[in-house]
C-alpha cells in the first residue's frame, strides 16, 4: 500500500478516506492482537511511514544535497493500554519516527494517527493528549523550582485546579517526590531529574506516553523505579506507553512486544519472547571443577565455548540436547563441583538479531 | 486569547522571579544599561552642542527623536529576548523540539520565555531625554499626549518584528545572523536623526520597508509642529506608527512559514 504524495494539500485531500480504512485495519489487527492481548481501540496507526532528509553537503550555497532515507515505509499499530517496545541501533530512524509520532516533524508520506488525530495537521491538539519523556533533554525550567515548573505546566496545558492538585498528589507520592519540590531543577541529580520529568509529562492525564531513553545514564536504583512506575501507570491508567531504550532490561521489564527497527524498516514486531525464541534458542551451561578439567567429550549440539582456569563454558542447543541429558553426562565427570545453566543475555539477542537482518 | 494573556502573565512572573533571585546583579546589569545608552546620547548632544544645529534641525527635536526610539526599543527587548536568543538557545540545541511539545503557540511559549527587566535602563534614560526635548521645543502640541504612547507602541512593534524575523532566519541559517543586528542597533542609530538627513533611497527603505521613521520621525515632526521638509502631510505622522504593526504582522508571517519549513524539514 504504497502511497507517494506530492505536496501536503493531496495528503489531506487524498489522506482522509484512507486514515479511514487504514484505522480499521489496524482495529482489526489489534482485536486479533499480535501481542496475544484482546483490546478494542488503537491509540497508535501507522502506515507506511517513509521521511526522506535532503542534506546539504559541501559548502552551504554550492554544495549539493543528498536525500537520506530515514524511514523506507514502516507500519505498526499500538493497542490502547500497551507498552511497546521500539527499538534499534543509532541511526535507525527511532528518532525520525518519535518525532513525527510527537507532532514535531511531518513526514515526507505516510499516515499516523494517535487517537484520532494526525500529529503533524493539528500539532496543538496532538500534544495537548500526549506526554513525552526525553531522557536526554529537560521538559521543565533549569531556574525554577520543580513545584514552579508543574505549575507553569499546567497553565501550558490548561489543566483545572482541582484535577492539577489530585495529578500532581498522586505523582509526588507515586515518584518521591516530596524532598525535591521545592529545590530548582538546576540542583537535582540525573534519578530525581527524571522522576520529575515524568510527573510533568503526566500532569494533563496523557492518553499516550512516549518515552524516549528514560532510563539513560540512571543508577540502577532509579531505574528499577522508573520501570515499577511506567509498569503501575499501565496497570492503573491504561495508558499506552511507546519506549525506545537502549538498555534492554528496560524491554524486558515493560514491554510485551518489541518492534524492531533498522535501517529505516520494521525488523520484526513480535511478542518480546517470541523476539527471544526465535532468535536464539541456545542455553549457556557454566562447569565449575575442583582442579583443571579434564578435556569433554560433548555430544552433538553441545560446544564447549570458553575454558577459563576451572570452569568451562558450553553452548548448547536444547532441541538438539535436552539439558538434563547434558547434566547428566557432565555428573559423571570427577571432580566437577558446580553447574549453571542460563540464557544468553537480552543484548546478545538483540546484537545478532540485528548483524542478522544486516543487508 | 484571554487564556493566553493568563499563560503570558504567570510566565512572565516566573521570569521576573527568576531574574530578582539575585538583585544585585539586575540591578548593576540596569545600572550599566543606563549608562551605556546615555553616553550615546552625549555624542549626540556634543555634535549639537558644537554646531548649534544641523540643517535646521535643533537638540530638542532631536532628543525627542532619541527618547522615542529608545523607549520603543526598551520595550521590545524586554517582551522579545526569547527571539533574540533563538538561534542559539532554540534551534542548534533541538530545544525547539521541546517547545513544539507544548499545546500552545510558539510565538507565545517564546515571548513567554524570559521578560527581560534589563532594559529598564534605557526605557529611563530614553524617557528622560524624550522628556528633556519636549520641554527645549518651543512649540510642543497637545497631540504629543496620545501620540507618545502611539509612536512608543508602534516602535515597539516594529524593533519586536525585527527580533521575530530575525528569530525566523535561524530556521535557515542555524545561528542568525550577525548582519540582522544593523536592523535593531541599526535602526536605534538611524531613528535617532532626522530623516533629511539620509539619502533618498535609505529614507525609502526607513519609511517603507523598516519603517523606523513611520514610529519616530514622523510623529515627532507632528509634536513639534515642525512641517516636513520633503513635503510628506503632517496627519501622515499621525497614522505613521501603524506601520510598525504592518511589519509585525508581515514577520509573524514570516515566522509560522519558518516554523512549517522546520517542521518538514527536521533539524
Amino acid at each position: 500500500m504504497t502511497r507517494r504524495i506530492g505536496n501536503g494539500c493531496a495528503l489531506n485531500v487524498r489522506g482522509f478516506e484512507a486514515h479511514a480504512a487504514v484505522f480499521q485495519k489496524a482495529r482489526d489487527a489489534a482485536v486479533r492482537g499480535s501481542s496475544g492481548m484482546i483490546r478494542g481501540t488503537v491509540a497508535i496507526a501507522v502506515e507506511d511511514l517513509r521521511k526522506v532528509y535532503h542534506v546539504r553537503e559541501g559548502g552551504s550555497w554550492r554544495g549539493r544535497t543528498r536525500e537520506i532515507t530515514a524511514l523506507d515505509g514502516i507500519s505498526f499499530s499500538v493497542a490502547a493500554g500497551e507498552i511497546a517496545g521500539f527499538i534499534g541501533p543509532n541511526g535507525a530512524g527511532k528518532s525520525t519516527a518519535i518525532k513525527i509520532l510527537s507532532g514535531i516533524l511531518r513526514p515526507t508520506s505516510g499516515i499516523v494517527r494517535v487517537g484520532d488525530l494526525v500529529p503533524w495537521q493539528d500539532r496543538r491538539a496532538h500534544v495537548a493528549r500526549i506526554g513525552v519523556v526525553f531522557g536526554q533533554r529537560t521538559q521543565l525550567w533549569w531556574d525554577l523550582s520543580v513545584a514552579e515548573g508543574l505549575g507553569l505546566l499546567r497553565d501550558i496545558y490548561g489543566v483545572d485546579p482541582e484535577r492539577f492538585a489530585r495529578n500532581r498528589a498522586r505523582l509526588t507520592e507515586a515518584l518521591d517526590l516530596g524532598g525535591i519540590m521545592d529545590q530548582s531543577v538546576r540542583q537535582l541529580s540525573l534519578g530525581q531529574r527524571m522522576r520529575a520529568e515524568i510527573a510533568a509529562a503526566l500532569l494533563h492525564d496523557p492518553e499516550v506516553l512516549i518515552l524516549d531513553e528514560p532510563t539513560i545514564g540512571l543508577d540502577a536504583p532509579s531505574k528499577l523505579a522508573v520501570r515499577a512506575f511506567v509498569r503501575d501507570l499501565r496497570r492503573e491508567r491504561g495508558t499506552t506507553v511507546l519506549l525506545t531504550t537502549h538498555d534492554m532490561h528496560d524491554i524486558e521489564a515493560l514491554a510485551e512486544r518489541v518492534i524492531v527497527i533498522g535501517h529505516g524498516r520494521i525488523l520484526t514486531d513480535s511478542p518480546f519472547q517470541d523476539l527471544r525464541a526465535t532468535t536464539l534458542s541456545e542455553r549457556i551451561l557454566e562447569a565449575d571443577f575442583v582442579t583443571e578439567p579434564p578435556v569433554l567429550d560433548l555430544p552433538h549440539g553441545a560446544t564447549e565455548t570458553m575454558r577459563d582456569g576451572r570452569s568451562v563454558t558450553i553452548t548448547f542447543d536444547p532441541r538438539l540436547v535436552p539439558a538434563q541429558v547434558l547434566v547428566a553426562q557432565l555428573s559423571a565427570v570427577p571432580g566437577l563441583d558446580d553447574l549453571r545453566i542460563g540464557r544468553p543475555a537480552i543484548e546478545e539477542i538483540i546484537t545478532r538479531f540485528y548483524a542478522d537482518h544486516a543487508t | 486569547m484571554l487564556d493566553g494573556l493568563v499563560l503570558y502573565r504567570r510566565m512572565a512572573a516566573a521570569s521576573i522571579a527568576a531574574q530578582l533571585r539575585y538583585p544585585g546583579t539586575f540591578v548593576l546589569q540596569a545600572a550599566g544599561n543606563f549608562v551605556t545608552t546615555l553616553l550615546s546620547f552625549f555624542g549626540l548632544w556634543s555634535l549639537f552642542h558644537r554646531f548649534g544645529s544641523l540643517g535646521g534641525w535643533d537638540i530638542g527635536m532631536v532628543a525627542v527623536l532619541y527618547g522615542l526610539v529608545n523607549v520603543a526599543f526598551s520595550v521590545a527587548e524586554t517582551l522579545g529576548r526569547g527571539f533574540e536568543i533563538f538561534g542559539g538557545e532554540f534551534v542548534k540545541t533541538g530545544n525547539f523540539d521541546r517547545l513544539l511539545l507544548r499545546p500552545r503557540s510558539t510565538l507565545l511559549l517564546l515571548l513567554g520565555h524570559e521578560l527581560r527587566l534589563r532594559p529598564v535602563g534605557r526605557f529611563l534614560q530614553g524617557a528622560f531625554v524624550l522628556a528633556a526635548g519636549l520641554h527645549l521645543s518651543p512649540h510642543v502640541g497637545w497631540a504629543t499626549v496620545w501620540l507618545i504612547p502611539w509612536a512608543v507602541a508602534g516602535g515597539a512593534a516594529l524593533f519586536l518584528g525585527i527580533l521575530i524575523g530575525q528569530a525566523a532566519l535561524c530556521f535557515l541559517t542555524i545561528e542568525g545572523l550577525e548582519v540582522v543586528n544593523i536592523l535593531t542597533y541599526g535602526g536605534v542609530e538611524a531613528g535617532q536623526y532626522p530623516l533629511p538627513m539620509f539619502g533618498r533611497w535609505l529614507r525609502r527603505f526607513l519609511t517603507w520597508a523598516v519603517p523606523i521613521a513611520g514610529i519616530c520621525y514622523y510623529p515627532t515632526l507632528v509634536m513639534v509642529r515642525h512641517a516636513d521638509p520633503l513635503g510628506m502631510p503632517m496627519w501622515f505622522g499621525a497614522v505613521s506608527p501603524a506601520l510598525g504593526f504592518v511589519f509585525l504582522g508581515v514577520m509573524v508571517w514570516a515566522w509560522g512559514r519558518g516554523v512549517a519549513g522546520y517542521v518538514s524539514s527536521g533539524s
